[in-house]
Order: structure tokens, then C-alpha cells, then sequence
């Protein structure tokens, strides 16, 4: 199993969500979350004085899958969020070890909701 | 007849005060809406606590210092008595009223009671996020029992102001610059908020928590404004004084419209955008410059003066943020200071008031004001630290001094 953590526009948030439900995905974490990178954060300004932020506003949307739904979501992924410029965000891919279903206390792959 | 009169002109004092008691509202919202999140139930409590405070101790002792009977030293400073007998059973005589009142004295003191609130809440936006709570209470029973009264008694109280010639409406000075001058005098033995400056001098701003909050109080001050001026023409039972207080309706609207259009311009001109708390900024210069005259003008002049005001406002926060390094989170001491001067000095221009005793009034309450409170909060300071600790304003007054979150997160 895999933990990927996608990071994107928090204008895409939408479009990616329906792009993994159409692969199969029925359920994910979506965090509001700030970043930098390449884009290193934006220039605000308030009563007359401008400002520095570093960051600038991402969500994240957290999904466990199975191995090898891995390449699907991230072909559904990049096919909405990319908007190619900097900024568009990223996919992180971890191990997943287990995953516990709360109310019943299924556990591994039975655990994940959907067929993915 | 004459009984109508004196019923009509009571219940207009007396509605008038409820709209300007309501102005306690705007600035709470307004304040509440400009500070950071950690710090916005302290600001709500500080507001509840000044406005209840104004109104004890303008009761004990303010209301008689500021239209006393009798004076200490004629003109300059009034005797000392009591206010509490205030009742139905007391005769008009024995208040000190100079202007003849055809009115309830209940609804006189209701009216003025409100204005040393309005005084006092100035105060409350300029020591947002740094100033603990006793001592700024000491500090509003000191203004609101004594500061305010004495330089009210000049103007409004047949002191040496009135008779001099100084023209002030509804209190462009006497309340507006006086509750500036007291924050600027409070701000300078507190300093700036804990990261507002950095060591090189370069200003860190701390952008507000909830600007449609801010917005709301702008509008909460909007139409408490017409009880403020309005209610300042005194009466209404006549045919002149019903056309008076038109006017002063008319210009009270015309000069805040002003003042927005021309903060959001200077805004637009300066930054390239239209900054929305210049414009709740310029909506209360518009408001405060008219104060003093609203009455003269014509809708057009007032929307004139509004908007000097509203441009005022803005190159006065920049110069108090950036050059001074006075750190005003609402932008009071400029909105109702610098326009507070403003509105004061533009009368003579509509009316036959003179230049010499404008001035002479702006000098003799911003100066006996600032001075007075200097001394007052250093005192106090003595007693008790004024101000909150780096870590204490780290965690947010919030929790330090009130224990109740404004937005508390994990509570559903």
C-alpha cells in the first residue's frame, strides 16, 4: 500500500478530486496546507506598507491506494492540476504500513475504501 | 404646545444618545475586526468594560465638573461636586447647563454620558494588543472622571473656549481630538506591539483579523454618526432646528461618502490597489471632519471636507506607522486626531468662527489632554506595568488576560 500526498492549487482541489474518483478513488484527506518553492511566496500589502509572504496557500489531499493504483492517480492528477507553470504543486509517495478502519477494526488493503 | 415641545425635544435627545451609544458597538466590531485573532476577545473586553466605566464615572463625578454651577478657577477649571442625585426629583437649576434646556435633564446626561464612551473607545484601538486590562480601566476612570470633563467644560460647559469664540459642533476636538490626544499620550509609554518593528526600522505589518468585522463597525459608527451630530443641534421642535438637523443628517452622510472615495483613490494612486481598511478609515475621517461644522456646509462642501479628511487619514497612518514608529493597529490616533484638527481648522471656512480660536482650541485639548494623560499612565505605569510581556503578547492577550478564546479552533 501507498500514502501519496498531493499538493496542489487550492483552485484545483475540485477538478482533482472528481479526476481520482473517475479512477476509482472514493475517499481522501484534504488539508489546508502553505508551502514554498520555486515560487518562493508573493508580495501582500496592508495599509500602506508591502509585505513579504514567504509562502503561498496549497491544499493537500491525502489518499491510501493499492500499489498499483499508484500511476493512475497520478496520470488523473497531473491531468487537471497541470497548468504548466511553476507552482502547479507536487505528489509525495510513501510506504504505507497499515491503515485501520476506525468503527469496524478491518485492517491492510480491506481497510481502504473503493476497488482501487 | 410647549409641552409637545419639551416632549419631542426630550425623546430626540434621548434617541439620538441610543444611536450614539450605539457607536460602542462600531468600535468594538471595528477593533475587534483590525487586531490579530489572539487578541480579539481582550479587545471586546476592554470595549465592554470602557463604555460601562464612562458611564459610572460620568455619573459620579464627570457630568457636574463639565457643567458645574459653579468654577474652581472661572473658565479654566470647574468645581468638584456629584452627579449621583440625578433624578426626577432634583430641579433643573442646579446643573450648570449654559444653553437654555427645554428638555429632560435625564436625556441631557444620557446624550453627553455617551460621548465620553466614544472619548474613551479611541483609546482602546490605538493600545490594541499590548496594553493590559486593569491598568487601562485606571486609565479610563481617570479620562472619563476628570480628563475629559475639564476640556469639555471649556467648550461645551461655558469655560474659556466657548466664550472665547472657539466653534466645535459636536466635538471635532472635545471628543474626537481629545480621545486621540489621550491614545497617542497612553501609546507612548507603552510602545508598539511586540515584532511591529524590526531592528533596522523597517515596519512588519500585522494585518487584521476579520475585515467584513471591521467593515460592520465602520457602518455601526456610520449611523451612530447621525445621532452624534444630529443630536448635537440639541433640539428639534422648531421649524428652523428641524431644517438644521437636515442639514447636519445631509452632511454627516456626504462627508463619510466623501471620505471613502477619496481613501479608496489615495489608495489606488499610492499602492495600486484599493485598500479596504483605508477605506473603513476613510469613512470615519469623513465622518470626523465634518463634526465640528455639520451644520453650515452644503452637501457638496461636505462631501468636500469628507474627502480631505478620507486623504488625510491616509498619508497620517503611513506617517504615524512608518516615520514616528507609533503603532496604531486601528488607525486612531490619525482618523481621529489629525482629521479631528482638521475638522476643527475648516469651520471658519463655512462659518464666521475664527481662525485664532480654532487653533487656540486644538493646542489647548490636544495639549492639556496629552499632557494630562502622560502623567496618568506614567503614574499608573508605577503602580502597575501597563504593558504585556513579550511572552504574553506571544500567546495573545486572549488567553493571558481574558482566558477565553475569540476563535477557538478543535470545539465543535
Amino acid at each position: 500500500m501507498k500514502l501519496m500526498s498531493i499538493v496542489v492549487k487550492p483552485s484545483k482541489v475540485e477538478a482533482v478530486k472528481s479526476a481520482i474518483s473517475s479512477v476509482g478513488v472514493s475517499g481522501a484527506t484534504i488539508l489546508d496546507a502553505r508551502g514554498f518553492g520555486s515560487t518562493k511566496g508573493h508580495t501582500d500589502s496592508y495599509r500602506g506598507a508591502q509585505y513579504q509572504v514567504d509562502t503561498n496557500p496549497k491544499a493537500m489531499l491525502q489518499v491510501a491506494c493499492k500499489d498499483e493504483s499508484v500511476n493512475d492517480i497520478v496520470e488523473a492528477v497531473r491531468s487537471v492540476a497541470n497548468t504548466n507553470t511553476i507552482g502547479d504543486g507536487k505528489i509525495f509517495i510513501t510506504e504505507l504500513l497499515d491503515v485501520i478502519r476506525i468503527r469496524t477494526g478491518e485492517t491492510g488493503e480491506g481497510a481502504i475504501n473503493g476497488e482501487y | 404646545m410647549e409641552e409637545i415641545k419639551f416632549s419631542l425635544d426630550t425623546f430626540y435627545a434621548l434617541m439620538s444618545g441610543a444611536l450614539v451609544m450605539w457607536m460602542a458597538a462600531g468600535f468594538t466590531m471595528l477593533e475587534a475586526g483590525l487586531v490579530q485573532k489572539k487578541d480579539v476577545s481582550e479587545i471586546v473586553t476592554k470595549n465592554l468594560g470602557l463604555y460601562s466605566i464612562a458611564c459610572v464615572m460620568y455619573l459620579a463625578c464627570g457630568f457636574i465638573l463639565m457643567y458645574p454651577g459653579s468654577a474652581l478657577i472661572d473658565g479654566i477649571l470647574p468645581g468638584i461636586g456629584t452627579s449621583w442625585w440625578l433624578s426626577t426629583a432634583d430641579p433643573i437649576e442646579e446643573i450648570g447647563i449654559p444653553y437654555g434646556m427645554d428638555y429632560s435633564q435625564q436625556a441631557d446626561f444620557f446624550f453627553q454620558v455617551v460621548f465620553v464612551a466614544t472619548a474613551m473607545s479611541i483609546v482602546s484601538g490605538a493600545v490594541a494588543g499590548r496594553m493590559k486590562l486593569l491598568p487601562f480601566y485606571l486609565f479610563a476612570i481617570i479620562l472619563t472622571a476628570f480628563i475629559y470633563p475639564i476640556q469639555g467644560y471649556w467648550n461645551w460647559g461655558g469655560g474659556f473656549l466657548s466664550s472665547g469664540g472657539y466653534s466645535d459642533y459636536a466635538g471635532s476636538g472635545t471628543v474626537h481630538l481629545c480621545g486621540a490626544a489621550a491614545a497617542l499620550a497612553v501609546v507612548t509609554v507603552l510602545g508598539p506591539r511586540k515584532g511591529k518593528y524590526n531592528a533596522d526600522g523597517s515596519v512588519n505589518p500585522m494585518p487584521g483579523s476579520n475585515i467584513p468585522l471591521a467593515a460592520l463597525g465602520a457602518w455601526i459608527l456610520w449611523l451612530g454618526w447621525f445621532g452624534f451630530n444630529g443630536g448635537s443641534e440639541l433640539v428639534v421642535s422648531s421649524e428652523a432646528s428641524a431644517i438644521a438637523v437636515s442639514q447636519v443628517f445631509l452632511n454627516t452622510n456626504m462627508a463619510a461618502a466623501g471620505g471613502v472615495i477619496a481613501a479608496l483613490l489615495t489608495s489606488l494612486f499610492a499602492t495600486g490597489k484599493m485598500d479596504v481598511t483605508m477605506a473603513i478609515n476613510g469613512a470615519i475621517a469623513g465622518l470626523v471632519a465634518i463634526t465640528a461644522g455639520p451644520s453650515a456646509p452644503t452637501g457638496g462642501e461636505a462631501v468636500f471636507i469628507g474627502a480631505a479628511g478620507g486623504v488625510l487619514v491616509y498619508f497620517s497612518i503611513l506617517f504615524f506607522d512608518k516615520s514616528m514608529k507609533v503603532d496604531d493597529p486601528v488607525g486612531a490616533i490619525s482618523a481621529h486626531g489629525t482629521v479631528g484638527i482638521l475638522g476643527v481648522m475648516v469651520v471658519p471656512f463655512t462659518s464666521d468662527a475664527s481662525f485664532l480660536w480654532q487653533l487656540y482650541g486644538v493646542l489647548a485639548i490636544g495639549g492639556f489632554t496629552y499632557i494630562a494623560s502622560l502623567i496618568v499612565t506614567f503614574i499608573i505605569n508605577i503602580i502597575m506595568p501597563i504593558r504585556a510581556t513579550d511572552e504574553e503578547q506571544d500567546a495573545g492577550l486572549d488567553s493571558t488576560e481574558v482566558g477565553v478564546a475569540a476563535y477557538p479552533e478543535f470545539s465543535d
